[in-house]
């Protein structure tokens, strides 16, 4: 057993240095929940970082990213000082935490959390993963509290792709947490409670509403909202749904609404086209862990698997707010609940969770669903999906491959989402594979459920049964002088090897047994990439 | 459990070697049935690096005559490119990359040393920090995700069937010879099987007494946004292997493996890691003036590896097997023609395989994996 050589030098083990960063408690997202959990938690005596992404650089908003900006910024948010001093301002809670003794990282980006389980060892302790506009580095955490809110559900028509069309997230961002909103006259899409109060904030910072459209019968949200944003003589158009939006350079500059079933269009005039149908849990995060999840249509959709009201199977991350499933349950309890569990756990001795909160009446896809089939029906085949790949709801359903392929040939154009469907159940991975669809620098944040949606209605399945596309580090699409690890160790430079590290494997096959392979074997032998 | 209607060979595993050999012998004529766990190509298959280079392979010359025709033969899209530039920020690298393209010359493949001129107009994106590289002009690329689905519907075109989502279970024998496979659906018969099911080769194979030494890994890969196109895309070294895809994107992976146990129906996760730091590290080292362009994506894939690292493609009685030994995806056209020839006449009709065979095995420590260190520390998957 002597010379047993236990570790393979060229695999991951003993690799990653320790995280040049450690808290009790790292908490992701400074809402309502993760603010809460983070005064709660360093309370109780847990050093506690609290990471938010605000404000998030121009650049990447000019993605949709975290959220969909829908190109409607004013010039502010080029100023990053300008920018912290308005985040503190807009939240009093911000300066709460930090009274608390809450270490906070504003502007600060949460790419990727990691920590041992099936498949990998390597860990040496969990962390997670976290970049400014310089750098990256990892954090390691004891507990980890996700409360990273939700994301802009957007959907397809005709002129979707310009400037103008945003989510409801994304306008309260540029609202309510930046005051750099560039737009003046917002169409809202939907009637639930997140259209409705999306109109009363529209109109509160002094702008102008056109009109709230609604593609079912009967408005969606809450009777007195309604009639609050009736009051200021904004129009609810029920039973109707956008065909398109024109505009210029700038972007949009009014927006074609027709009856679902039929009748006249009326043409709108509006610089923003406001998406409020849905919110979408972020859950990129859980879904890197590797954290199982669920459908639940009551919450939003793909959420996680939750064993209490905010402890995952996961060891050591819990999850509040939004992130774990659109609801009406009170954000701050939320946040802590999570902070008192994971008090409990760093003492030694855990807590039993509160049981989940109950169902609600929600019933996001068949909503989604509805919005989907009547923008399917008066908007054709042209309308592109994925904005970053250009992929048409026709490319789609046809598998069709990218347009840089040239046309398809003749057996290839006889593919498409039958044949697919015809060998097992639709994988929306598998169509972006195919088509590109979700593959672009967005991350599929603006096609990543419409896609999901034209693959149940073409196949007749529903949109629950299509399996998620897949989350994947860096959740956030970061630049390569910033993720890159300019602080790796000598221990991990020189033991890189490109593949596996196996001379024999690369002998050439002539040369196997014969007195050259020695030769090659010292050649392949020891790293040759320090 | 009753035996239903099979097919005349059936191949379990729909990896690219699988697939590739199911439709060589559906070229030929023969019935044939794949049937995979999952979707086809949805493991290793699908997430490699794309190469298409292996000098070192008895099937080298078979693999650079095949890949500029499989887009035709295939009638899809593969994305093949020919061409590809290693490039070295160190002078132990350049060594390496010098060596590596003698043994392409040695091997019948043109290859030379280019300089610091050539590297900047070839490779716009590079920086001074980049102290040489070589050319390899018989060598080249491919999408892995295009391919796969091209040899399964190339296959469909030719009358072969693919039943995904079918798991085996275990090969059924009897009087020393391989009579079907056991699924969830019961027995499929088959007059002979071809196990190309990659780590679960191994289980599969030991329930009918052939013992196939291989231990499985993770290993990971990014991608970044489009960047502007490389007359030749397969642009790698400084540690990395990758390409520049038709779309853009650089699609890179190297660097440290994590040893696995891998179950019959695994892997059920594939974990990422910070790794991908490192990752990006090597590539912005292979491309220092794009710094700007972002990391969108990373992903890891499962592959198995013999204790030599090579290929073992032998067939034995009724049953023939492939594992490419970590090396498959670029030489799957080769492989498929060598499995399609041990199905139908018992030999290669092109290569030498004799150093592939199983046999070689015999003998080795029961140890092995610990005697390398390859044993895996994590939870089964």
């Amino acid at each position: 057993m002597t010379d047993v050589k236990l570790v393979d030098r060229y695999s991951i083990t003993n690799r990653f240095p320790s995280a040049s960063q450690k808290a009790d408690v790292v908490v992701i997202g400074a809402g309502p929940s993760g603010v809460a959990a983070a005064i709660a938690a360093a309370k109780g005596g847990a050093s506690v970082l609290l990471v938010d992404e605000n404000p998030v650089s121009a650049s990447l908003m000019s993605l949709d990213t975290p959220l969909y900006f829908g190109g409607r910024m004013t010039r502010a948010v080029d100023n990053k000082a300008r920018m912290i001093e308005q985040i503190f301002a807009s939240d009093r809670l911000l300066e709460a935490a930090f009274e608390a003794g809450v270490e906070l990282a504003l502007g600060v980006y949460a790419w990727g959390a990691f920590q041992n389980g099936p498949g990998i060892a390597a860990m040496p302790e969990a962390a997670v993963g976290l970049a400014d506009e310089e750098r990256s580095w990892m954090v390691a955490y004891r507990q980890l509290i996700l409360a990273t809110g939700s994301r802009d559900l957007s959907l397809s028509f005709q002129g979707w792709d310009q400037p103008g069309v945003m989510g409801a997230n994304g306008l309260h961002a540029l609202i309510k947490r930046y005051d750099a909103f560039a737009g003046s006259e917002v169409l809202i899409l939907g009637s639930g409670d997140l259209a409705l109060n999306t109109a009363l904030m529209v109109v509160e910072a002094g702008l102008k509403v056109a009109a709230l459209i609604e593609v079912r019968n009967q408005v969606q949200g809450d009777a007195a909202l309604a009639a609050k944003v009736r009051g200021h003589g904004i129009e609810i158009l029920t039973g109707h749904v956008i065909v398109s939006a024109s505009g210029g350079a700038d972007g949009v500059e009014c927006a074609t609404v027709v009856p679902v079933a039929a009748g006249d269009s009326r043409t709108f005039t509006c610089d923003t086209i406001c998406q409020a149908i849905g919110l979408v849990p972020a859950i990129e995060l859980f879904n890197v862990l590797g954290g199982k999840l669920s459908v639940r249509t009551d919450l939003g959709g793909h959420v996680p698997q939750r064993t209490g009201l905010v402890s995952t199977g996961l060891a050591n991350v819990l999850v509040a707010g939004d992130c774990a499933g659109l609801s009406n349950v009170d954000a701050a309890a939320h946040g802590e609940a999570a902070a008192a569990l994971a008090l409990a756990a760093l003492a030694g001795q855990p807590l039993a969770d509160e049981a989940p909160a109950a169902a609600t009446s929600l019933d996001a896809h068949a909503y989604h669903a509805d919005w989907m089939s009547a923008l399917m029906k008066v908007g054709d085949a042209s309308i592109v999906v994925c904005q970053c790949e250009e992929v048409t709801r026709g490319d789609l359903t046809a598998v069709r491959q990218p347009r840089y392929l040239g046309p398809p040939s003749e057996v290839a154009a006889k593919r498409d989402i039958k044949s697919l469907a015809a060998d097992g159940p639709l994988n929306q991975d598998q169509f972006k594979r195919l088509t590109r669809a979700c593959m672009g620098q967005c991350q599929a944040r603006r096609c990543r459920e419409q896609v999901a949606l034209i693959l149940a209605q073409s196949s007749n399945v529903p949109v629950a049964e299509v399996p998620l596309a897949g989350y994947r580090a860096p959740v956030r699409p970061l630049p390569m002088s910033v993720l890159a690890a300019h602080d790796e160790p000598y221990d991990m430079t020189s033991n890189w090897d490109v593949w596996f590290g196996i001379a024999s494997q690369w002998v050439p096959y002539n040369d196997i047994g014969t007195e050259r392979e020695a030769m090659h074997l010292e050649m392949l032998t020891d790293s040759q990439h320090i | 459990m009753s035996t239903q209607k099979g097919a005349t060979v059936i191949v379990v595993g729909g990896g690219v070697s699988g697939l590739s050999a199911a439709w060589w012998l559906a070229r030929s004529g023969v019935d044939v049935l794949v049937l995979d766990k999952g979707i086809v190509g949805w493991e290793a298959s699908g997430r490699n690096g794309g190469g298409a280079s292996h000098f070192q392979s008895p099937l080298f010359a078979e693999e650079q005559r095949l890949w500029p025709m499989m887009d035709e033969m295939l009638g899809y899209s593969t994305e093949y490119q020919r061409g590809k530039l290693v490039l070295a920020t160190t002078e132990g690298q350049l060594k390496h990359y010098r060596y590596m393209a003698e043994t392409f010359c040695e091997n019948g493949s043109p290859a030379h040393e280019i300089d610091q001129q050539e590297i900047r107009e070839r490779v716009p994106m590079s920086d001074d920090n980049i102290l040489g590289g070589v050319h390899l002009t018989i060598a080249g690329q491919a999408n892995p995700q295009r391919t796969v689905q091209a040899y399964a519907w190339a296959l469909q075109d030719l009358g072969g069937r693919i039943q995904q989502h079918t798991a085996v279970l275990r090969l059924v024998s009897e009087g020393g010879k391989v009579i079907g496979v056991e699924t969830k659906d019961g027995i499929l018969g088959c007059d002979s099987v071809v196990v190309a099911a990659g780590p679960q080769s191994a289980i599969l194979l030991a329930g009918v007494g052939i013992d196939l030494p291989i231990a499985s890994a993770r290993a990971e890969m990014i991608v970044t946004e489009p960047a502007p196109m490389m007359a030749i895309g397969a642009v790698d070294g400084n540690g990395l292997y990758g390409r520049q895809t038709k779309r853009g994107n650089l699609a890179y992976g190297g660097g440290p493996h994590e040893w696995l146990d891998v179950g019959l129906m695994g892997p059920s996760v594939r974990p990422g890691s910070p790794l991908v730091r490192n990752l990006t590290k090597r590539l912005l080292g292979l491309f220092s003036k794009a710094g700007n362009l972002r990391v969108i994506r990373s992903w890891a894939g499962v592959i198995e590896n013999t204790p030599d690292g090579r290929p073992v493609i032998d067939r034995i009685g009724n049953v023939t097997m492939i594992t490419m030994s970590s090396v498959g995806f670029g030489l799957s056209p080769a492989s498929g023609h060598a499995v399609r020839d041990l199905v139908m006449d018992g030999k290669c009709s092109f290569a030498d395989l004799e150093l592939l065979k199983l046999g070689r095995f015999d003998g080795l420590s029961p140890n092995w994996r610990a005697e390398k260190g390859w044993l895996s520390h994590a939870e089964p998957v």
